[in-house]
């Protein structure tokens, strides 16, 4: 039975206030100990507890802006945020996460939304939760002092298509001097719109993905990586929650409330409890809890559901009754 | 509580003669303890009492239907070993909501061809779906989007019981859920005897937000832009603020 019930007035029900506080806590947790916006746990968890999945996306989308916020301000303090590189990410980001609300509709349009959703979730969760793990292992065993977080070990052979070359020697070369490195301008752009996409599709922040794709394909140094893709985060997030908001009206407020609530508490205290965790044992948790979820999604895929008929959502609200 | 005692004393009005003389020309009157479900930001479901009485013999049947709507099935298949969405059945004439109370088993009281006509049980919904396509097809979709209702709670396919108080008073509690769809609603109470409607009588009703969430509502969908920048504001204050609390 639900201890504060609250009436969630977009999502046109009612779920307890106190559960969804303690998820926004959780999720909190998770981002302050990994540095992660913490999206893709917010949206399975909504859909899991019965919230349409286009609300649960674009209400997700909401909650990580709260989250990246805090972390990238705290970036660009410390001075670890690359503004350049994460300018070039947001313009390539904002693009693609402006085509993926038009996606968004178009898929719940002819029913696959929940397919595509969840398929993404899936295969990208499933191949970083995969990387990372066995990364994380290999840097627990072989050097634990060298390991910091979303530092890898860089044990990928050099040429592979992994390592990024292509990306990086595309036309438009660049110099990024606080990541030091030299880049095609074409690169964070492409990745900038693959993130975009995802996020609209996905209510994510793309953080788990940003933050290896920035490692391994562009070759920027672990220290910035971080801060910069949480700078990008915050505006794609945003930008989705805005574009959302005004095409489908799937952002609901007073459940972005109550979660951010949480987050917002708890995100300092997984921040305090990752430091304490140490690097690569933090690095293998979130590859676990990161596998967890694909798999648990992936179960979802393949399992016969148990009823095969459902009630399409109907991305357009029904009529306000009128008071006699 | 004071809407009990409302409907209590409205029941009694009902039921000693001369208090209410209107009732005495009619064969059934009925009313509800209220009009309007408020949906409030504390709203978890409520529960409206129907009372009313009848003149002689007979059962009574309510039924609670909310609005109409359009409503799309689908089913899923296998492709390449994933479930996903194939086939889709559009449906008019689904209620968002549905309720049946009787007083006795219908069986017992309701011939079919009445069932038929008053739309009495969930199996007996006039739902309209799509004339070209194959009847079983139909009838399989029209089942999915049943299962689907009930699973959602907006169909409930066991009979509520309508208790009789006596020989004329009768009482019936509907209960509304926390997803109840918001809209005008119709309470129709029917008085059969011998396997006719000999009384018949239709209150509306209605469920609406109120408050500050049917604000937040008109605003999201009246003012789209604003409310999307809110949104992103009120996130973006609030991860100001963590950051301020972390520098602690």
């Amino acid at each position: 039975m639900a201890l504060l019930p609250v009436y969630l007035p977009l999502t046109e029900t009612a779920i307890d206030g106190l559960l969804l506080v303690a998820i926004g806590a959780g999720v909190g947790l998770m981002s302050g100990m990994f540095g992660v916006g913490g999206g893709f746990l917010v949206t399975p968890v909504l859909i899991f507890l019965g919230v349409p999945p286009p609300i649960a996306a674009a209400t997700g989308a909401n909650t990580v802006v709260a989250s990246s916020v805090a972390g990238a301000l705290a970036h660009w303090r410390r001075g670890t945020l690359d503004f350049k590189m994460g300018t070039l990410l947001l313009v390539g980001g904002l693009g693609g996460s402006g085509a993926s609300v038009w996606v968004f509709g178009w898929l719940t349009q002819i029913g696959q939304i929940d397919l595509v959703v969840a398929l993404c979730y899936v295969l990208l969760l499933g191949s970083v939760g995969l990387l990372m793990f066995a990364e994380s292992l290999r840097a627990m065993f072989a050097k634990p002092a060298r390991a910091g977080l979303g530092k890898p070990a860089a044990a990928k052979p050099r040429g592979h298509w992994l390592r990024g070359h292509w990306l990086r020697g595309l036309p438009w070369q660049m110099h990024f001097p606080k990541s030091g490195i030299e880049t095609s301008a074409l690169a964070p752009l492409l990745l900038g719109i693959f993130i975009g996409v995802l996020t609209g599709l996905m209510g994510v922040g793309g953080g788990f993905l940003l933050v290896p794709a920035m490692i391994y394909l562009l070759a920027m140094p672990t220290s910035v990586v971080v801060g910069t893709s949480l700078f990008q985060i915050v505006f794609v997030a945003a930008n989705v929650t805005l574009l959302q908001a005004v095409s489908h009206q799937t952002v609901d407020i007073v459940l972005a409330g109550l979660l951010i609530a949480g987050s917002v508490v708890a995100a300092p205290l997984g921040a305090r409890l990752g430091a304490k965790l140490g690097a690569a044992r933090l690095r293998v948790l979130l590859a676990v809890l990161i596998l967890a979820v694909a798999g648990q999604l992936g179960y979802g895929l393949v399992e016969r559901p148990d009823d095969l008929y459902s009630i399409r959502f109907d991305l357009s609200a029904p009529p306000q009754g009128e008071t006699p | 509580m004071r809407r009990l005692t409302r409907a209590l004393l409205a029941l009694l009005a009902l039921a000693v003669p001369g208090f209410a003389p209107a009732a005495k020309a009619q064969p059934l009157v009925a009313d509800l303890s209220s009009h309007l479900i408020a949906i409030t930001t504390g709203f978890a479901g409520t529960e409206l009492l129907l009372f009313g009485a009848t003149e002689g013999e007979g059962d009574v049947v309510v039924i609670v239907r909310g609005p109409d709507s359009e409503t799309s099935v689908r089913r899923k298949a296998r492709v390449a070993g994933l479930w996903i969405n194939r086939d889709e059945m559009r449906f008019t004439g689904a209620p968002a909501f549905y309720r049946v109370a009787a007083s006795k088993p219908l069986a017992e009281f309701v011939p079919p061809a009445l069932r038929q006509r008053h739309q009495i049980g969930a199996e007996f919904l006039r739902l309209q779906g799509p004339a070209d396509a194959a009847q079983d097809e139909v009838a399989a979709f029209r089942a999915g989007l049943l299962r689907n209702k009930e699973a959602q709670n907006l169909y409930d396919p066991e009979i509520g019981r309508v208790s009789f108080l006596g020989p004329r008073l009768f009482r019936t509690r509907i209960l509304f859920p926390a997803n109840v769809p918001t809209g005008a609603y119709s309470v129709e109470v029917l008085l059969v005897r011998g396997g006719q409607v000999i009384g018949a009588q239709t209150t509306p009703m209605f469920v609406n937000k109120v408050g500050i969430g049917a604000d937040i509502y008109d605003f999201a969908h009246d003012w789209a832009v604003l409310y999307g920048l809110l949104a992103v504001l009120i996130a973006v204050f609030a991860g100001w603020a963590a950051g301020a609390i972390f520098r602690k």
